[in-house]
């Protein structure tokens, strides 16, 4: 690499952490984003004037189809958001794995596969190949064209972990002798195998912290390639990302009071149907009407929002909600779980997308407290995140995830379609609390009843 | 860089001091990240996955010199579907953060 090329690389690299530093703050996030854009084109710029290029036509073309494919991927609607991060982590990992495997090859005859740089190239392919497979039944989950349901059967654990040993005896075996090429593509099979296998057993709810761990993978793709490679920028760039997916994870995780483990080979979703059904209790039910008297009257409302709202797409119906109440002069906020939707973050986005205003949007452990106070909290399309047995009945799946304690609040009101338990057939006692009322129908619909009855009132309509 | 005709084990030392500041950078890099990534407000999260997809595809740096050296046609279309491959990232990934991160807004002083 040539003085003016590491010198590229440098300044881009500072770019890059100011680029995520400047995150920190909706205010400066976007100014990030042009950091970042700064950076890459330093790094495409400064790798493009290596004198060992020799041929730019090829790169040009590549560059031109990558635009034309990127471009439509980023109009995708918000609710699609985590199916093109997981296509793009897929991409990702497609890159890393086809870098090392030319590598592999390019290495192997002139006898320049080093222990170093064989072991770099087994665990770039092996990271590279499973976030792409991964990743890529990941994003049919998410999209729906493969079942979202975990998928499971007999000894799967066992086959699992004895894929993957496999592939480490054989990713050794390389390392130690690098010129048995007949392994290569052994390893390389194994780890296109690995991650469609890992992302089988998964289901719905799961998906943000699987996302979270690919990401992850993706950037330690990049990490290995940088050590294939000797480049430094790779590595500081790819070690930002990974560390980035480790963070988003561990938050996940905590979210759901799991551990990594559990997540990857528990198989949560498919134990503990039934059983609460022999009890049977009665939730009373409220008019929208009603409804729409008890959330005026009230000085403060906590909307709690979750996937079921995306579904519904009642996020704009709410925003009307919100702007009336607002103008009452009630106190709105929105309590938003960690894991609410499908990747970190999801729930805000969404939110803002309706154009509702980011100051409103309160995280759980901020608006906990707060909860005794609070007048009313409308829970719409969240259910497991509001349900009070994660904090007391140790028999319940979820017992001990961090929850918003809806509870709490004088009133609660839930919109549902139906009294059918949600995910993984946990029945949520909140439900049946002396203090909750049950607004039965379709999130938007019903939102948009109750900002009827609103305007109503005012004689506007 | 380094001789390829050298004695294996003397090849094998120069390249671990190389790897070892690799590992350095490597070891550096993951707590400025680690540090930086916590301060990130939770509200972009999702925002923060899609640049850092982004930012990731700096894998395009290697595919670019595997592409360009050219040194045969097997290598060098595999360097350039990688290329393809971090593209379609770097575009998409910069382009839907900055679409999110514009719909981030306070309450407007008028409503």
């Amino acid at each position: 690499m040539s003085a003016a090329t590491e010198l590229t690389y440098l300044v881009s690299t500072a770019l890059f952490i100011f680029s995520l530093k400047w995150m920190s703050d909706p205010k400066t996030a976007r100014r990030g984003v042009f950091a970042g854009v700064v950076a890459m084109a330093l790094a495409v710029g400064g790798t493009l004037i290596h004198h060992e290029i020799v041929t730019y036509r090829g790169i040009a073309i590549a560059f031109v189809l990558g635009t034309i494919v990127g471009v439509p991927l980023s109009w995708v609607p918000l609710t699609a958001v985590p199916q093109r991060t997981a296509l793009s982590h897929a991409f990702g990992g497609l890159a890393a794995g086809l870098v090392g495997t030319a590598k592999y090859y390019l290495w192997l005859p002139t006898e320049e596969l080093t222990t170093f740089r064989m072991a770099a190239i087994a665990v770039e392919i092996v990271l590279g190949y499973l976030t792409c497979t991964g990743s890529l039944m990941a994003a049919g989950k998410l999209q729906e064209v493969l079942p979202t349901r975990p998928i499971t059967y007999r000894n799967q654990n066992f086959i699992n972990f004895g894929l993957f040993g496999l592939a480490v005896v054989i990713a050794g075996w390389l390392v130690v002798d690098p010129s048995k090429p007949f392994l290569f593509p052994i390893l390389i099979a194994l780890a296109l195998s690995f991650g469609v296998l890992l992302i089988l057993p998964i289901g719905g709810a799961d998906m943000p912290t699987v996302i979270s761990l690919l990401n992850s993978y993706a950037g330690l793709a990049a990490v290995a390639m940088g050590f294939v490679m000797e480049n430094k920028l790779l590595i500081t760039a790819g070690a930002l990302d990974g560390s980035s997916g480790l963070i988003l994870s561990i938050i996940m995780c905590r979210a759901m009071n799991r551990s990594f483990t559990n997540v990857l080979f528990g198989a949560f979703g498919q134990v503990q149907a039934g059983g609460g059904a022999a009890e049977q209790r009665t939730a009373k039910s409220a008019t929208s009407e009603d409804a729409a008297q008890i959330l005026e009257n009230a000085n403060s409302v906590v909307i709690i929002p979750g996937y079921g709202m995306a579904v519904a797409q009642a996020q704009h119906r709410i925003r009307d909600l919100y702007e009336h109440l607002a103008k009452r002069g009630v106190d709105v906020k929105f309590a938003i779980h960690p894991v609410a939707g499908r990747m970190p973050g999801h729930m805000n986005v969404l939110l803002a997308e309706a154009e509702i205003p980011y100051d409103r949007l309160v995280e759980m452990d901020d608006i906990n407290p707060d909860m005794p106070q609070v007048d009313v909290a409308l829970v719409v399309g969240a259910n497991d995140v509001v349900n009070p047995a994660a904090r007391h009945d140790s028999k319940s799946p979820i017992f001990g995830m961090p929850i918003i304690d809806a509870d709490k609040a004088k009133t609660v009101m839930a919109i549902k379609r139906s009294m059918n338990p949600g995910f993984a057939g946990i029945e949520n006692e909140l439900y049946f609390a002396d203090n909750t009322l049950m607004l039965f129908g379709d999130a938007k619909a019903v939102v948009g009843d109750l900002v009827k009855q609103m305007a109503g009132g005012e004689s506007v309509h | 860089m380094y001789n390829y005709d050298a004695k294996a084990s003397y090849h094998n030392m120069d390249m671990s001091t190389a790897f070892i500041s690799l590992l350095f950078v490597f070891m550096l890099a993951t707590f400025v990240g680690l540090d930086v990534i916590r301060r990130v407000s939770r509200l972009l999260h999702t925002p923060l996955m899609s640049l850092t997809n982004a930012i990731s595809a700096i894998a395009v740096v290697g595919a670019i010199l595997l592409a360009g050296e050219a040194e045969t046609p097997f290598s060098t279309a595999l360097g350039l579907i990688a290329v393809f491959a971090s593209t379609t990232n770097i575009v998409s990934g910069f382009l839907i953060t900055d679409r999110m991160l514009k719909m981030f807004k306070r309450r407007d002083p008028g409503s």
